[in-house]
C-alpha cells in the first residue's frame, strides 16, 4: 500500500447534472465489452446459439421437406429463413433470462450507485447479445449451405438478410428484457418469453404456405408481424430484393424499440 | 445546485418504510467534511437502508438529503459523482478478474483506456492485490473482495465514501488492516461513512457516533460524550493482604469523599470516580499508610453498556451472527 490515493475536493470538480448522448454511447460500449467478456469467460452459455441452428435445420428440413415441398432440397429455399427467423428469435428470449440472473448480483449496485447512464447496462447486455444472434445466423446458413442451400439471392443477399434478422431480433430483445427487469425468477422469464413467441412463430409463414391454412387462420398469420419478417427475409435470400414487409418489420421493430426500452429502463430504476 | 464544501451529508427527516415495516423511520444525519463518521446499530436497524437512500440507490418516502449542498433525489446524477460506495456484499463482478473489473470501472466513468490502464495498475498496487489482479474473483478469500471493492469505490477519488459494514465477517488482521486503510482515506482528504455493529470500531475509527435502533437515531455525539451521558468513570483497587481492606477505605473516604462499594470477593473496592488528579492523592496515601496494591484501574464506561442503555438490548450479534443480519437487511432492502 505504497502510493497514497489523493482525493479531488468537491470545490475542483467539474459536476455535470445530466448523461448526454455521446457519454450514453461510450458507456453501453463499456457495458458492451463487460458482455462480451463474459461469454469468452463462460462459453457453455453458446450451447444453445451453436446446437440449435444446425439441429433444428437438419431436422426439420428432412421432416416436412418431403411432406410440403416434395423434397427436402425445394424445401431448403423456402424453409431457412424461416427457421433462421425462429431460431434467432428464441436465442434473443435468453437475453432477457440472462439479464434477470445477471441483474441480482452485487455489481448491479455499483451501476446504480455510479454517474453513468441509466440504460448502460441494459443497452450494453443487449448489444454484446448481438454476438450470439451472429453465431446462429451464421450457423443456420452454413448448415443450409452445406445441405444444398443455394438463395437466388446470392451472397449478398443472404448477408443482408442475416444482418436484418439480427437487429429485428436485437429489438425484439427489449421486450424480453422488459420481462426480465419486471419477474422475480429467471425461469418465469423464460416461462413468459415462450408462451409468446412459441405461438407467434409456429402461426406464420415460417414453415408452410400461408395458402394450405384454413381462411381463419390466414387472418392470423397475416397480420402476424413474424410472417412479415419471414417474408422479408426470404425475398432477401431468394430474389435479393427489398420489399413492403422489410419496412413493415423495421417500422414494428423500431416501435417496439421506442415502447419498451423506456419501461424497461423505468422498471430497472423501480426496483432499485 | 450550489455545492456547500462543508458538509458531506445533511440528511433531515428520511423515512423508508417496506410494506408495514418502517425501515427508516425519520433519520437525521449531520457529516462534517473530512470526517469518520460511524452508523452504529444492531441487527437491522435501518443502517444499510439509510446508506442506501444517501447513495441515491433507493428514493426517500419522507425527508431529504443533501450530499455537499446536492440534493440525492433532485440532482441523483450530481451526488453520484461525489460519492464511492461500498455495499455490505462486494458489488464487483464475480465473473471478471479484479483488473478487469477495475478497468470496466475506471472506463464506465470517462477515463481513457491508458488512463484507466494506468489507475487500474496504481489501485491494484495500493490494495496489495497486484499478485492475484488476474485471478477470478470466484477464488477471492473474502478480505480480498472487500479490498478490491473498496478499490472500485475510489477510482473517481470520491470526496465521500460510504463503507457498509467495512469488516463484518473479516478475521481480526484483516480487519486492522481495513482500520487502517479507512484512516488512511480520512487522511488523503476524503470523508467516511460507515456503519458498524461492533462498538469497538466505532469507538476506534469514528470521529462522531449516531446510534440507530429501528430506523431512528436514539444518540448522537463523540464516544467520549456518548459514554459520559451514561455516567461517570469509576477508580477500582483490589488489596494484597485482605486485612488491609478497612485501611484503603478509610483513605479512599478522605481522598474522595464518597464511600466505596466492596465486591463479592471482599479484597476489591470500586468508588465513583469525577476527578482523575485525585488518584495520585489516594496512591500516595496508601503508600504512607502502608497498604499494598494487586491491581489498579480506571474505567470509562464502555460503548457496551451506552448500548445497553440507550436501546435497552445488546448491540452485538445475537446467535444468528453477521450472515444472519445481512440477509436480513438486504432482503429489507429489496422487498
Amino acid at each position: 500500500m505504497s502510493t497514497p490515493t489523493t482525493i479531488t475536493p468537491v470545490g475542483e470538480r467539474r459536476l455535470v447534472g445530466h448523461v448526454g448522448l455521446g457519454q450514453t454511447l461510450a458507456n453501453t460500449l463499456t457495458m458492451a465489452h463487460r458482455g462480451l467478456l463474459k461469454i469468452k469467460r463462460t462459453p457453455e452459455q453458446l450451447i444453445d446459439v451453436t446446437v440449435q441452428p444446425v439441429l433444428f435445420t437438419l431436422m426439420f428440413t428432412y421432416l416436412f421437406g418431403g411432406a410440403i415441398a416434395g423434397d427436402p432440397l425445394k424445401y431448403l429455399p423456402f424453409f431457412l429463413p424461416g427457421i433462421l427467423v425462429q431460431t434467432v428469435l428464441t436465442t434473443s428470449v435468453v437475453t432477457g433470462v440472462q439479464l434477470r440472473e445477471d441483474m441480482d448480483k452485487g455489481v448491479f449496485d455499483r451501476f446504480k450507485s455510479m454517474p453513468i447512464a441509466r440504460i448502460a447496462p441494459l443497452s450494453g447486455a443487449l448489444l454484446a447479445d448481438t454476438v450470439r444472434y451472429g453465431i446462429a445466423t451464421v450457423l443456420t446458413f452454413l448448415v443450409g449451405y452445406i445441405m444444398g442451400f443455394r438463395p437466388g439471392g446470392g451472397l449478398g443477399g443472404v448477408v443482408v438478410a442475416g444482418v436484418f434478422v439480427i437487429v429485428v431480433s436485437w429489438a425484439l430483445s427489449w421486450l424480453f428484457a422488459f420481462f426480465g427487469v419486471i419477474a422475480r425468477t429467471a425461469a418465469s422469464v423464460q416461462g413468459i418469453s415462450l408462451v409468446i413467441l412459441f405461438p407467434l412463430t409456429f402461426l406464420s409463414n415460417a414453415y408452410v404456405p400461408t395458402k394450405t391454412m384454413p381462411g381463419w387462420l390466414q387472418a392470423f398469420v397475416n397480420v402476424n408481424p413474424i410472417s412479415h419478417l419471414v417474408t422479408a427475409a426470404r425475398d432477401l435470400t431468394t430474389h435479393g430484393t427489398a420489399g413492403i414487409d422489410l419496412l413493415w418489420a423495421i417500422v414494428g421493430a423500431a416501435i417496439v424499440v421506442a415502447v419498451f426500452a423506456p419501461l424497461t429502463v423505468r422498471a430497472y430504476m423501480r426496483r432499485a | 445546485m450550489t455545492t456547500d464544501p462543508d458538509w458531506a451529508v445533511r440528511a433531515h427527516g428520511l423515512v423508508k418504510t417496506f410494506g408495514t415495516n418502517r425501515a427508516v423511520d425519520g433519520v437525521d444525519l449531520d457529516v462534517a467534511a473530512g470526517s469518520i463518521y460511524g452508523v452504529l446499530g444492531p441487527n437491522g436497524a435501518g443502517k444499510t437502508t439509510t446508506i442506501s437512500m444517501l447513495a441515491t440507490l433507493l428514493k426517500p418516502d419522507a425527508g431529504e438529503a443533501l450530499v455537499f449542498g446536492h440534493d440525492t433525489q433532485r440532482e441523483a446524477q450530481v451526488v453520484r459523482q461525489l460519492i464511492g460506495v461500498t455495499a455490505q456484499f462486494a458489488s464487483v463482478d464475480e465473473s471478471m478478474s479484479a483488473k478487469e473489473n477495475l478497468m470496466l470501472f475506471c472506463r464506465l466513468l470517462g477515463l481513457s483506456p491508458a488512463a484507466a490502464r494506468r489507475r487500474t495498475a496504481d489501485l491494484l498496487e495500493e490494495f496489495a492485490l497486484a499478485d492475484v489482479a488476474k485471478r477470478t474473483l470466484r477464488k477471492f478469500s473474502g478480505g480480498m473482495r472487500r479490498r478490491l471493492d473498496l478499490a472500485a469505490s475510489l477510482i473517481a477519488q470520491p470526496p465521500l465514501i460510504f463503507l457498509d459494514e467495512p469488516t463484518t465477517g473479516l478475521d481480526p488482521r484483516t480487519r486492522a488492516q481495513m482500520w487502517q486503510t479507512i484512516r488512511r482515506l480520512v487522511h488523503t482528504g476524503s470523508t467516511v461513512l460507515l456503519t458498524t455493529q461492533y462498538l469497538d470500531e466505532a469507538d476506534q475509527l469514528a470521529d462522531r457516533i449516531a446510534v440507530i435502533d429501528t430506523g431512528r437515531v436514539v444518540a448522537e455525539g463523540t464516544a467520549d460524550e456518548l459514554k459520559a451521558s451514561v455516567g461517570t468513570s469509576s477508580l477500582q483497587l483490589r488489596v494484597a493482604d485482605p486485612g488491609d481492606l478497612d485501611v484503603a477505605r478509610r483513605s479512599l473516604g478522605t481522598v474522595l469523599g464518597t464511600a466505596a462499594a466492596v465486591s463479592g470477593e471482599t479484597t476489591r473496592l470500586t468508588v465513583p470516580l469525577t476527578d482523575l488528579d485525585k488518584v495520585v492523592d489516594l496512591l500516595i496515601l496508601l503508600r504512607e499508610e502502608g497498604v499494598r496494591l494487586a491491581e489498579v484501574s480506571v474505567q470509562k464506561p464502555t460503548l457496551d453498556e451506552v448500548f445497553l442503555a440507550l436501546t435497552g438490548h445488546g448491540a452485538q450479534p445475537e446467535a444468528g451472527g453477521p450472515a444472519d443480519d445481512l440477509s436480513r437487511e438486504r432482503e429489507g432492502v429489496h422487498a
